[in-house]
């Protein structure tokens, strides 16, 4: 087993913070990993990435060869570019939608969401809004590592000793705050991972998320919805609905009707 | 008693000399070796160890080497430029040898993450004649660390730990050992040693040379320097330090060469030679310069066998080495990835943090020299270096720590007027107050803007020694005329004001001090 990952985000959005908690889950778990992280000149609003191994076995090179990388786990979606070079065939690519515009050539935001969603296998998932839901605008990389947990080797209960041991000493409402934007961000990494596996296109997915209340997702339903994507009435329903609607057994009916 | 402590490789240097019974850790700040230090600094009170930054890296070695004469065994950390600054001290340490034991631990920066250059420490520790140890990863820096001191005191040298940028900053789980306590207070008896006077210092050079058989035999029998065998004999391998992960990766664990890893020096060369001999051709892969691939080829090659390296083009000269470079020099097809699904991909380079002082001052600068057309303005290493992208555009120089001083004073003798120059508090502690100091000797036609932030922000912000008042006592100190030393507060709001104060100073025919001091927003926010 190994799972080799590309951590990619924009100098101050808490990619550091990403690999602490996936480096301590997986020795927790007694699994090995190497995570090389990118230090200096490049923090200070640059672009910034860490090569994250983690293996049952020992693991040879701290950076990961190109093509070999399982993920590519991004917390700005323009970043992701940087990176395909080292996506295996097959390998996923969960991204934040959010853009991070400091530069002054920063392409369409449509057409950077397009050619993330006109990739094989990729998440975009709206981590400002479920962040900002909770009231932890900051703690977009919480929702990221809980997207990404569906494709690890860990469930998502286990970051808890974790972010406790980052934020314990801001309180325990500031830990609970994380955990709950980490839930969020596994739902809607859970269900798009079975969509995904379905043989739902990644822009499909991605339509489909945007239309969708992230909490009220149930990945043990992603199949039933599978099915019903398909469906022409599906999309002139849900773009009808003014706000995002609950993704419940309610929500599965109407769209089966 | 073994623990599995998660450590960057850095952190396993430190945790290595710690164990080691290090009564002291010095240095200087510099990516990527700073988190070295810090990890001791972090636990010094508790260890009884002594660590507090110094101004410069041959302060910082001076130090260690005052240590080591008092008996005690002491770490440096600092980046492979430092060694420049600290060589003087360094390579002399190899003549006088030490008494307690040293470490230098100097960190590489291959592929120049955050560094003017790629420069190899390896021919560093050549030039001293002293051991030099290479590790390849987390573990081995551990354990090196822990071991390269009873190799000090054994052979009474200072001893080189090399490491390179991705073991420095990458992270991994280490199994950690049992301490040693520190050596007590023991002022050396053989201060002859220490005194290189010229009667001295030949007959401790002949004792250096001396001691070189020694070296190179403890490097033949080094645990560290492997030669593995393999089943095809066409072809072998050398590689040092971390290449060996590239290596062993790019044939995902089953090397069919034979291979040598070399990670301690003075290289193994009845090994090189008995590898040689197994093989028809040599590839010589090594994080860094051809250090080894230039030794073994020497001015007429070895007969009889193809040496490919960096020399003949089979690895790349310049940038580090990853498993995807190593796979192509090794002839392996790799496995392409997926190419950017986005037209145009625009770089996202580092900036000036918002609101950073800095930038202001830049302006101002800019505003200053107006009335003259286009002013290059010298400027040296730090978060100011960014000065250099738009929208400032507002710098023409970064060589190194300290040369904005003196390169603005070869300028105005030249003939170039107005001189400016800029530099940042600790930069100018570590070497700019020299410069000033002749400067101000001769009146040397420029202006000095020291860039007074309060920290040593580039490297993360740690405890700069010129600041506020004590900057200013500084500068009077060196003598610079009191009417042409100028203290501002940096704020764009007040550019067209301040601007003229840097004008008449602009314009003045002798040396002047503008001191811009405005807080680094990062210190602000860490409460410093
Ligand atoms: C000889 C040497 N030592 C260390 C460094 C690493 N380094 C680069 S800039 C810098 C310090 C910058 O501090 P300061 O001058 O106060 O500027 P600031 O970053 O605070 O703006 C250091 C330590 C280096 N490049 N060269
Ligand atoms: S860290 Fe401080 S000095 Fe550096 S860019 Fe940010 S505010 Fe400016």
């Amino acid at each position: 087993m190994k799972h080799d990952i590309i951590l990619a985000g924009v100098g101050g959005q808490g990619i550091l913070s990403i690999a602490y908690l996936l480096d301590h889950a997986a020795i927790a778990r007694g699994l090995r990993f190497k995570q090389a992280e990118v230090h200096g000149m490049a923090q200070r609003g640059g672009a910034v990435y860490s090569h994250m191994r983690i293996s049952d076995s020992p693991i040879l090179s701290d950076l990961i060869p190109e093509g070999h990388a399982d993920m590519i786990l991004s917390v700005e979606p323009l970043e992701v570019q940087r990176y395909l070079n080292y996506l295996r065939p097959g390998g996923v690519v969960i991204s934040n939608n959010e853009p991070v515009k400091n530069i002054s050539d920063y392409p369409d935001e449509a057409k950077v969401d397009a050619a993330l969603m006109a990739l094989p296998r990729a998440i975009l998932v709206d981590a400002a809004g479920i962040a900002s839901a909770a009231k932890m605008s900051k703690a977009q990389n919480m929702v990221m590592v809980g997207a990404a947990t569906p494709f690890l080797p860990f469930e998502w209960q286990e970051f808890e000793p974790f972010v406790q041991r980052l934020f314990g000493a801001k309180g325990d409402h500031v830990v609970k705050a994380n955990m709950t934007v980490l839930e969020a961000g596994w739902r809607v990494g859970a269900f798009a991972k079975a969509l995904l596996d379905a043989g739902v296109s990644s822009a499909v997915v991605g339509r489909f998320l945007a239309r969708v209340e992230p909490m009220t997702l149930d990945p043990a339903t992603a199949g039933a919805f599978a099915g019903v994507l398909a469906l022409p009435g599906t999309w002139a329903f849900l773009d009808g609905e003014g706000a995002r609607v609950a993704c419940d057994p309610g929500l599965l009916k109407s769209l089966s009707a | 008693m073994a623990e599995r402590e998660l450590l960057l490789g850095d952190e396993a240097v430190a945790l290595g000399a710690i164990h080691a019974g290090i009564s002291g850790a010095y240095g200087y700040p510099g990516t990527p070796s700073t988190e070295l230090f810090e990890f001791v600094q972090g636990c010094a009170e508790a260890e009884g160890i002594h660590a507090v930054w110094s101004a410069n890296e041959k302060v910082a070695y001076e130090e260690a080497l005052g240590m080591s004469f008092a008996g005690k065994r002491s770490i440096i950390s600092m980046k492979h430029v430092g060694l420049n600054v600290a060589a003087d001290a360094f390579v002399n340490s190899g003549v006088t040898g030490v008494h307690g034991g040293l470490v230098l631990c100097v960190a590489d920066d291959p592929g120049m993450h955050s560094s003017q250059n790629e420069q190899d420490s390896r021919y560093y520790a050549k030039f001293a004649l002293v051991p030099c140890l290479e590790p390849a990863d987390q573990q081995e820096a551990y354990d090196m660390a822990r071991g390269a001191f009873d190799l000090s005191e054994q052979t009474h040298l200072p001893v080189v730990m090399r490491i390179v940028t991705r073991l420095a900053h990458s992270r991994a789980d280490v199994v950690t050992g049992s301490r040693c306590p520190q050596n007590a207070l023991n002022p050396t008896a053989e201060t002859f040693n220490f005194t290189l006077l010229p009667t001295n210092a030949r007959i401790l050079y002949q004792r250096l040379t001396e001691k070189q058989p020694d070296l190179l035999a403890r490097s033949e029998c080094s645990p560290w320097n492997t030669l593995t065998d393999g089943p095809d004999h066409s072809r072998g391998v050398i590689v040092n330090g971390i290449a060996w992960n590239y290596l062993a990766e790019a044939f995902e664990g089953k090397i069919p060469f034979p291979v040598l890893k070399v990670c301690q020096y003075p290289a193994p060369v009845a090994k090189i030679r008995a590898l040689l001999e197994m093989v028809d051709e040599l590839v010589v892969i090594e994080e860094g310069y051809p250090f080894l691939e230039e030794m073994i080829r020497g001015v007429t090659g070895v007969h009889g066998k193809r040496i490919r390296g960096k020399l003949d083009g089979t690895v790349p000269r310049c940038g580090e080495m990853t498993p995807t470079v190593v796979a192509k020099a090794m002839g392996l097809a790799v496995q392409e990835g997926l190419a950017p699904s986005l037209e145009v991909v625009p770089n996202r380079p580092p900036t000036l943090c918002p609101g950073c002082a800095h930038g202001d001052a830049f302006l101002i600068i800019r505003q200053a020299l107006a009335p003259w057309g286009d002013v290059r303005m010298f400027a040296d290493i730090g978060c100011y270096t960014l000065g250099f992208y738009p929208p400032f555009n507002a710098i023409h120089s970064c060589v190194d720590m300290g040369a904005s001083v003196s390169m603005a004073a070869g300028a105005a003798h030249a003939g170039m007027h107005p001189v400016v120059a800029a530099i940042g508090d600790s930069t100018f502690g570590h070497s700019g107050m020299t410069g000033l100091m002749t400067a101000i000797r001769e009146n040397v036609p420029m202006t000095l803007v020291i860039l007074d932030n309060g920290t040593v922000a580039m490297t993360g912000t740690q405890k700069t020694m010129c600041t506020g008042e004590d900057l200013v006592n500084i500068v009077k100190g060196l003598g610079v005329d009191p009417d042409h030393l100028k203290i501002i507060e940096p704020h764009r709001a007040r550019a067209a004001e301040q601007a003229e104060i840097l004008r008449a100073e602009f314009d003045y025919r002798g040396t002047s001090v503008v001191i811009a001091r405005r807080p680094c927003v990062q210190l602000k926010r860490k409460g410093g």
